[in-house]
Formats: C-alpha cells, sequence, structure tokens
C-alpha cells in the first residue's frame, strides 16, 4: 500500500495584514478568477506577506505527518488549503479520496440542532447516504459517550462534548485522508486515550495529518514531521525526533530566570561540569550517560539555621522530568558560614538528546522528612544541553542490560 | 482497491479554464446538496421567529398594515390612485405580498450566506446548499402570506379564473427574478457592508417605481420609468394571473423570465468562484 494521497507541490499562500486593503484586493481575486485570467499571482502585493511559502511534501495511505510549528506559522492556513476552503495561490495540491477534517472546535456543528442532526449533516457533508450513516450513527454515539445528549442541541454541549462528538464522527466516516487541527487537547484524559488508539487504528488505513503543540502526542502519532516557521518549511523529513528538536530550537531563548520566595537566601553562583566543560552561565555541553556537576554557592540571612536543596530537571515543555533532593540524603546544609558552597555529583545523566534547564528550591528542614517554608525558588538558574548519537522519544532514557 | 478513489486538485488557475470540469462538479454538488440543504432549510424556519412572542404572525402583519396604509391614504385621497380592475384593498394587497416576495428573494441570498460565515470559513460542504436553504425559506414564508390573500379574495368575492393555475409560474419568476440579482450582489456584499445598505435604500425606492399600490401608468415619464424596470411586467403579470385580469406584459415577462435564467446560471458560477476568495478575506 504504498499509494500517495495528498500530494503538496510547492504550494503557497499569501495574506493581506490591513482589512481595507484585503477586502480590495479580495474583489480583484474574485474579478480575476471570473475572468478567468491565467496570471498566478506570485507576486506579492503592498500590504502582503506570506502565510505559507514553497510548502511540499507527499503522504502515502498508512503515514501520519505530524505538523508543528510555533504560533501564526502558517498550520491552519495549509491545513485549510488541504480542505479545499482557501484556494493556494501558487503551486499545486492534490487530494485522492475521502477528507475528514477536524480543524475547529465545534465548527462542523450546527448550533441549534442537536447533536444526531448534526451528524447526519456532517455526513452528508462527507457525500454518505442517509441509510449510511444511519449503520454509523450508533457506533458514532456510543464513542463519543454522549449518552442522551444527543438529542440535545449542540449549544448546550460543554467544549469537551464538541470535540467527542466531532472525533467520533470524523473518524467513524472512514475518512482516506483525516486533518485534525489541535482540537483534541480539550478532551479528557481517557477520551484522548481513546482518540489516540482510533488514531491509530485509522492511520494503518488512511493518510494522516496532525497539527499539535504537544510533542509527545506528536511523538507518538507521526511518522514524518514537518516543522513550520513563518510559513516555510525548517524541517520536512522521517526524522521525527530531530523535527521536534528543530521545534523547541525556535524557542531556545525564552526560558527566563523567574525566582521568588521570601527572599531570605541568595544564590550567588551556579557551576556546572561535565567531563570537558565548565560553564557557569553557559548551557553546559553534555553527553548523554556523563556524570554531572552541580556547585551552588549561595547564602542565608542569619536567622536560617539550615536549608534543603531541592533540584528540579525541566525539559523544552517546561515539564518536570526529574529531581534531587537533599531530603534524600543525610547532607544539611549548614549556615556557618558568609557564602555556602554546596556540590552535588550525579553520576550518570539519563536524559535523552535536547536542552534541560534545572531549578533550585532553598527549603526549611521541619524535620521528620516535612517541609517548611520557601526560602528561595529559582526558575532556570542553570542550562545543560544533552548530546546523545540517537534521539529518543521520551525525555529520560534508562540504562539497561539486554540480552 | 484505490484505483477509483476522487482526485481532487487545487490550484491556483481559475476553475473557468477547464469548464468542463467545472459544471460537472457544480451539478454533482447540486446532488449532495439536498440533504444538507433541507436540515439547513428546517433550522432556519425554526429560527427564524424563535425569540418573538407574535411568531409566524409577523409574516401576517406586515402586508396587514401596508395595505391598511395605502387603502387609507388613498380613501382620503392622499394619493390618487386610478381605478383598478379589482376592488382597491385587494389590489394593494396582491400587489404588497408580491413585491414582499421579490424584497426577501432579493435579501435572502446575502443574509444567508453572511449568517452562514462561520461554517463556510471551517468545513467544505456544497455552499449551494445554503441558496437552497434561502429559497426554501423565501418560498414558504410567501406561502404562509398567501393566507391572506385567500380571505381578502373570499372577501370581495373574486372571481377565480383558469389563469390562476398560471400564477405559481408567475411567483416563481418573480422570486427567481430576486434571488439572482440577490445572488449577483452577494459576493461583493459580503465582502463589503455598504453593499447591504444600499440595497436597503435601493428597495425602497424601487417599491415607488414599481406598479405595486397603483396600476401600471400608461403614459408619462412614469409609464416610461415602470417599463425599464424589469420588475414591473413579472409582478404586473403576476397579478393579472392571479386576479383574473387582461394580461398586459407577456412579452417582456417572457424577456425577464429567459434573462433570469441564464443570469441564474452566470450567478451561480460567480458565486462557486469568488466563495474561497471571501473566506479568504472575511474567514475567521
Amino acid at each position: 500500500m504504498s499509494d500517495v494521497l495528498i500530494k503538496v507541490e510547492n504550494v503557497s499562500k499569501k495574506f493581506c495584514r490591513d482589512l481595507k486593503q484585503s477586502l480590495w484586493y479580495g474583489v480583484k481575486d474574485i474579478a480575476g478568477e471570473i475572468t478567468g485570467r491565467d496570471n498566478p499571482k506570485v507576486e506579492l502585493r503592498p500590504g502582503e506577506f506570506w502565510s505559507v511559502k514553497d510548502i511540499s511534501f507527499e503522504l502515502k495511505r498508512g503515514e501520519c505527518l505530524g505538523l508543528i510549528g510555533s504560533n501564526g506559522a502558517g498550520k491552519s492556513t495549509l491545513l485549510k488549503m488541504l480542505n479545499g476552503l482557501l484556494k493556494p495561490d501558487s503551486g499545486r495540491i492534490s487530494i485522492r479520496g475521502r477528507v475528514g477534517a477536524l480543524i475547529e472546535l465545534g465548527a462542523g456543528f450546527n448550533p441549534i440542532l442537536t447533536g444526531g442532526e448534526n451528524i447526519y449533516v456532517n455526513g452528508a457533508v462527507l457525500g454518505f447516504t442517509k441509510q449510511e450513516i444511519e449503520g454509523k450513527f450508533n457506533d458514532i454515539v456510543e464513542f463519543a459517550e454522549m449518552g442522551e445528549f444527543i438529542d440535545a442541541p449542540v449549544q448546550n454541549y460543554s467544549s469537551g462534548m464538541k470535540v467527542r462528538l466531532g472525533f467520533a464522527v470524523a473518524a467513524h466516516m472512514d475518512p482516506d485522508i483525516l486533518l485534525i487541527d489541535e482540537v483534541l487537547a480539550v478532551g479528557d484524559v481517557g477520551f484522548r486515550a481513546k482518540c489516540f488508539d482510533r488514531i491509530a487504528k485509522i492511520s494503518k488505513e488512511a493518510s494522516l495529518i496532525f497539527v499539535s503543540h504537544s510533542m509527545p502526542e506528536v511523538a507518538r502519532v507521526a511518522s514524518n514531521i514537518l516543522v513550520m516557521k513563518g510559513g516555510k518549511a525548517l524541517l520536512n523529513s522521517h526524522d521525527v525526533a530531530s523535527g521536534i528538536n528543530e521545534y523547541f530550537r525556535q524557542f531556545s531563548d525564552n526560558s527566563e530566570k523567574i525566582s521568588g520566595g521570601w527572599e531570605t537566601c541568595k544564590i550567588h553562583e551556579v557551576i556546572l561540569r561535565s567531563k570537558n566543560h565548565t560553564c557557569k552561565n553557559e548551557v553546559l555541553k553534555i553527553n548523554h550517560g556523563e556524570p554531572l556537576e552541580i556547585e551552588i554557592a549561595f547564602s542565608l540571612d542569619k536567622k536560617i539555621k539550615d536549608t534543603l536543596i531541592n533540584i528540579g530537571f525541566f525539559d523544552k515543555e517546561k515539564r518536570n522530568i526529574a529531581q534531587c533532593s537533599s531530603i534524600k540524603s543525610a547532607y544539611k546544609a549548614n549556615n556557618s558560614s558568609e557564602i555556602i558552597k554546596t556540590k552535588i555529583k550525579i553520576e550518570s545523566i539519563p536524559f535523552s538528546m535536547g536542552e534541560y534547564d534545572l531549578s533550585l528550591y532553598f527549603v526549611e528542614d521541619l524535620g521528620n522528612n516535612r517541609r517548611g517554608e520557601v526560602f528561595l525558588f529559582e526558575h532556570s538558574a542553570a542550562k545543560f544541553e544533552v548530546f546523545d548519537k540517537t534521539p529518543g522519544f521520551a525525555p529520560v532514557e534508562i540504562k539497561a542490560e539486554w540480552n | 482497491m484505490n484505483q477509483e478513489l476522487p482526485e481532487i486538485v487545487y490550484t491556483p488557475e481559475s476553475q473557468l479554464r477547464s469548464p468542463g470540469k467545472l459544471l460537472g462538479k457544480m451539478f454533482a454538488d447540486l446532488r449532495t446538496s439536498r440533504f444538507l440543504a433541507w436540515r439547513l432549510f428546517v433550522r432556519n424556519m425554526a429560527a427564524q421567529h424563535r425569540q418573538t412572542i407574535l411568531g409566524y404572525l409577523w409574516l401576517l402583519l406586515v402586508p396587514i398594515v401596508q395595505t391598511l396604509l395605502w387603502v387609507f391614504l388613498n380613501a382620503q385621497k392622499v394619493i390618487n390612485v386610478g381605478p383598478t380592475d379589482i376592488p382597491y384593498p385587494a389590489f394593494v394587497l396582491t400587489g404588497t405580498l408580491l413585491w414582499q416576495g421579490f424584497s426577501d428573494a432579493l435579501q435572502m441570498p446575502m443574509q444567508q450566506v453572511q449568517a452562514s460565515k462561520q461554517m463556510l470559513s471551517k468545513i467544505n460542504f456544497p455552499h449551494e446548499a445554503i441558496l437552497f436553504a434561502a429559497m426554501g425559506q423565501v418560498l414558504v414564508n410567501f406561502g404562509i402570506r398567501l393566507v391572506l390573500l385567500v380571505a381578502v379574495f373570499a372577501w370581495f368575492d373574486i372571481l377565480l379564473t383558469w389563469s390562476l393555475l398560471l400564477a405559481p409560474l408567475g411567483i416563481l419568476a418573480l422570486i427567481g427574478f430576486g434571488m439572482m440579482l440577490g445572488l449577483l450582489l452577494t459576493p461583493l456584499g459580503l465582502l463589503y457592508g455598504d453593499v447591504q445598505r444600499v440595497l436597503g435604500m435601493v428597495i425602497s425606492l424601487w417599491f415607488f417605481v414599481t406598479p405595486v399600490i397603483y396600476p401600471a401608468p400608461t403614459g408619462g415619464w412614469a409609464a416610461l420609468v415602470t417599463r425599464f424596470n424589469p420588475v414591473t411586467p413579472l409582478l404586473v403579470t403576476t397579478r393579472q394571473w392571479l386576479t383574473g385580469g387582461e394580461l398586459t406584459q407577456l412579452g417582456p415577462f417572457v424577456t425577464v423570465t429567459a434573462a433570469t435564467l441564464v443570469l441564474s446560471l452566470f450567478g451561480w458560477v460567480v458565486y462557486r468562484l469568488a466563495v474561497p476568495h471571501i473566506i479568504e478575506r472575511i474567514g475567521s
């Protein structure tokens, strides 16, 4: 099954910033369209910009393209072109088969009609007959877990219910192509898990394009990856992990140091050491599995006797993926000198390729494993980048013996 | 298993460059849009008067008040309308109802497409469905108002003639003409709000240069103006069919109706071609 269902060749789309100007261009474009003018408008007119520029890719049956990029990168515009809502300004898109699209929350639904009626309308839009829809009706209602709400107007639905119904309809209409635009985020955990199972099932027989800002989800379903930035393709390959890294690299500069607490503690210096490097303020380079040494110089208010130190490790999505706490050791940072120096040695860094930062928390020790007031916390106190030969999907790679 | 998958190609090229394909797609969409059109129609009818106390009575109230107004003005000699074939109240009511049908038809396409903006910019569906639903709504509203006509005809003992059977043809022609004009204005009207405002103004002026409340004048400037008004033959002929009068404008009626058919096809093509551009400019 190697048939190409979606073929996108050098597709571009431009938009205009100013509304008045945009409307006038609209009139001109319609006039051009009606007179059948053969003039592919590839030049930017004043006030216009490329929302999508020179995007090309192919997607076969059984493949799933993860489409990622920052806000305003042109992902939704591209999806709208694929769905035939917008006309490309240059290039060519060819689509084979039935397209199911989940572009916006409840967009396909008519608020006044009931959920059940909407299933019929949506089915009709996708070209199904009344009998065919009737055949699928119960499956859809069951999958969406709608129960009696199926007879209530959609305007009374919660956003989660709309997404459930929307996904259920799109997923049950046997699409050859399924377009999903970051809508699933609204559903609850249980339903999302169900959706991903369903997506995995559909993607065996269909081509899928999946837009999301949740990289673990992308890593889970995507077989190809397209990273967009400012309408252009930054990266387009089968290597999903490096695509995700590319996506994160765009945001590498926006993790500011944020600190707070009772300010009864002050950090003077954080030094990171790997095998070959020592860094104070820059990003430390370290290989996967190497030891990491953290040296913290800080001072405590005179009234404080000692402190617990917590180190939190965060990945690019600001997920707290690991921690290291002095409460687990016999160590006590005694307030005996002006500047206290603490050295923490981590035997081996288990993280997979990518950039990480660490946060420091200084917390009062109440004894018996209880924590008291927070003297100070500092997010992004230091950063390091892990290098590895192969990228990993999960942030932590567990070392194991394989026999 | 995949040889028969339909292929759709999107290019920047105007679809008019392959007219055969365009027409094929248009008629295919016509078929698939029926079910959807029905659903939209049912929804629109239900929503139309939902937040009113009088509900469907509003459809009757407007022509009643208008008719009473003109009958009063005529009786008080504020206006001076010449002799009519049938009693003046019945004459005015017939004219007002027909005019209302026309003006509804003229405004409905733009209103309904405007109201479907959200749907247009987010799902791909045969856009003809909106127009069919609009047409259904105009026709049904017109049909409801006909109740008045039946009552008034009975009251004034107006003789029913065989020509009454032709009246639906006239009504369709009149409403078709209105829809066609409305459809032609829709693309521009969706981009610029000015169009809708101007249209409102034009409709109220148009009313006075159409023989709605007075019989078609036979001489002077008024005759000239009403003669070049395409609504005149449609409205006058339909009224003559309804009331059994002598046909005076059958020739122009046929001409305007034929033009309506041709221009409707043109308007349909324009609408299809324009919608993606409109979504691009106003879609949210």
